[in-house]
């Protein structure tokens, strides 16, 4: 728990115009020491929140008292720092737990992120469990950090790849993913809202179909985590994974939740240090969860980080930064909309704080260039999601992506840049 | 502070809108693609060689407006020069964009693609610049593999 979390307001204002959500995004910014700066003589608009968030003073703060005051190594020495550390490390643990609400803190294993944590079960769970013939069921709307690891197994194992499509808005056609579970499915791997073009997917129900054939599932939550309540014993997923760095915590740090008896009948990762109870040249007994999946020096100050990002999300309340997101997206979505000569990519009902269009004879490449000249920064590009692109048959899509700092005026400014775009390629 | 005028030059953007040698050639002898996974551009380049001299060149595929003004004017400057003039003019243009210091003559030498000199004031736009050079010199390599600008 760090203090600087216990000073932001509890009490939230009833909303306004300026401030809806309930809170007061201006005094929040002033969280954020990165967005204080100039960018070429322009305030930053940051929009690039889907690749990484900025940090707030408390994150940043509550990493560097870990480094001046308690760094030591976890779970070895039986001096003062170590227990400190160790203390303070596995305080972060039950803060995740906390904010996921998995059962146990036992079943939350800390990775570099996201993609470590889907390599984990892919590696692990799969190795055992996916042979030849057998399937793996993922969408059409996954990050590649969410197809590469189920290839490699597949080219391994002689497995198949199985892809459930989406409409023409980007949303997952539910009939089709229930038709793709077969006898032979033997994970599906999902993500729960789309980096590329925000879709939030309808979990739960996927998640029902998997289980009435026995299958488990594993949720991509790197985007979700920063934009809805998640409650991994509500949907009852078996592995849940995110990253640090997109809920406003340090870069290097991840979670990957598992289920308990899932998680003990798994072979370990990694070998090394601190993922055993012994070892002898002849044997070595694993250590329990969630330590048989943390072999060698963990990230602490990175899990003391993501702790803190946790208890200053959550101080904000989740749902406030949702309603405010929300509001965000919406607000661009007419604004970008109503410019001639622009198309949104993705247009489902439920989408969070993602708005990817293209914009008619503009590459989104010049787009990228020529905001960042306004001090915009957002991404072009495939989004780490070819498979999006070419579902939607565009090279690469310009995408502005939301977070709690982000404001109406920042909408403005990027339409205003967009329009500059437009005059410049006129 | 960059300009954007001085990488969006009228005569970059009138290139990117309507290229020269837009088109496959049939009678090419050499050919190559190039890809630049950071943004997708994505281009083939197609050279139809006689002796050692460019009879006909054209590209095709997609990109950014600088990598397909740099690709068009490429084809345009190249046509009719020697294989050997074309790489000395991919290692003068590098340098152009890159901002590499350039030799007397260089600017002479490189005509109306001196207008490429501003990408040398945004760093993540040289390979823009530079694709269609890169893939001609693998197709004039003979390589059939994708060039990467990765
Ligand atoms: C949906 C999704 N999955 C996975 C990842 C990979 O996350 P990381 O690079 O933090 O491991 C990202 C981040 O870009 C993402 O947006």
């Amino acid at each position: 728990m760090t203090s600087v979390a216990r000073r932001l307001p509890t009490v939230l204002r009833p909303p306004q115009a300026q401030n809806i959500g309930g809170f007061d995004v201006e005094k929040l910014r002033r969280d954020f020491p990165i967005l204080k700066q100039k960018i070429r003589g322009r305030r930053l608009v940051y929009l690039d929140n889907a690749a990484t968030s900025q940090k707030p003073q408390a994150v940043i703060d509550a990493i560097s008292h870990y480094y001046e005051r308690d760094n030591s190594n976890v779970h070895r020495g039986v001096h003062y720092l170590s227990e400190r550390a160790t203390e303070e490390f596995e305080n972060a643990r039950q803060t995740v737990q906390r904010f996921i609400n998995a059962a146990s803190a036992s079943e939350i294993i800390f990775t570099r992120g996201t993609t470590e944590g889907i390599n984990l079960v892919a590696q692990t769970y799969g190795r055992t469990h996916v042979g030849p013939g057998d399937e793996i069921l993922v969408t059409a709307l996954e990050h590649h950090s969410n197809i590469v690891p189920w290839q490699l197994l597949r080219d391994e194992k002689g497995a198949k790849l199985r892809v459930a499509p989406v409409n023409d808005s980007g949303e997952l056609l539910l009939e089709e993913f229930e038709k793709l579970l077969s006898p032979r499915t033997n994970i599906v791997a999902v993500t729960h809202i789309s980096n590329a073009i925000g879709t939030v997917i309808p979990l739960r129900q996927i998640i029902e179909m998997a289980h009435r054939r026995n299958v488990p599932v594993l949720v991509d939550g790197a985007q979700a985590v920063p934009h809805l309540t998640v409650d991994v014993q509500a949907l009852d997923c078996d592995f849940y994974t995110f990253s640090s760095h997109k809920l406003y915590g340090p870069t290097g740090m991840g979670v990957l939740y598992g289920k308990s008896a899932l998680l003990d009948a798994m072979p370990p990762y990694q070998g090394g240090g601190d993922m055993i109870s012994s070892v002898t040249f002849e044997k070595t007994t694993y250590n329990k969860l969630p330590y048989k999946f943390e072999a060698g020096t963990p990230h602490v100050a990175g899990a003391i980080g993501l702790g803190a990002a946790i208890d200053y999300v959550n101080a904000l309340g989740i749902e406030n930064l949702a309603a405010h997101e929300h509001d965000l997206l919406a607000y661009a979505t007419e604004k970008v909309s109503a410019l001639p000569g622009i198309r949104v990519i993705g247009t489902a009902k439920e989408k969070a704080a993602v708005l990817s269009f293209v914009l008619d004879g503009v590459h989104p490449h010049d787009v990228g260039t020529i905001l960042d000249q306004e001090g915009i920064a957002i991404r072009t590009g495939h989004h780490c999601a070819q498979p999006v692109m070419q579902r939607f048959e565009v090279p690469a899509t310009a995408r502005a992506s939301f977070a709690l700092y982000n404001t109406r005026e920042e909408v403005d400014v990027l339409v205003e840049g967009l329009q500059r775009v437009q005059e410049v390629f006129a | 502070m960059p300009d954007l005028r001085d990488l969006y030059q009228d005569v970059i953007l009138e290139h990117s809108k309507a290229p020269r040698n837009f088109r496959e050639l049939s009678a090419a002898n050499h050919k190559a693609e190039g890809y630049n996974p950071l943004c997708g551009d994505h281009f083939t380049v197609y050279v139809d060689i006689d002796g050692d001299s460019i009879r006909d060149i054209g590209f095709q595929g997609s990109g950014c407006a600088i990598s397909k003004a740099s690709a068009s004017m490429m084809t345009q400057i190249l046509k009719g020069k020697s294989t050997a003039e074309a790489e000395q003019l991919f290692a003068r243009f590098h340098k152009l964009v890159t901002g590499a210091p350039t030799a007397n003559g260089d600017q002479t030498e490189l005509g109306k693609l001196a207008v490429f000199s501003g990408v040398s004031e945004f760093p993540v736009r040289v390979k823009c610049a530079t694709l269609a050079w890169h893939t001609l010199h693998a197709a004039l390599e003979g390589k059939q593999q994708t060039v990467s600008t990765e």
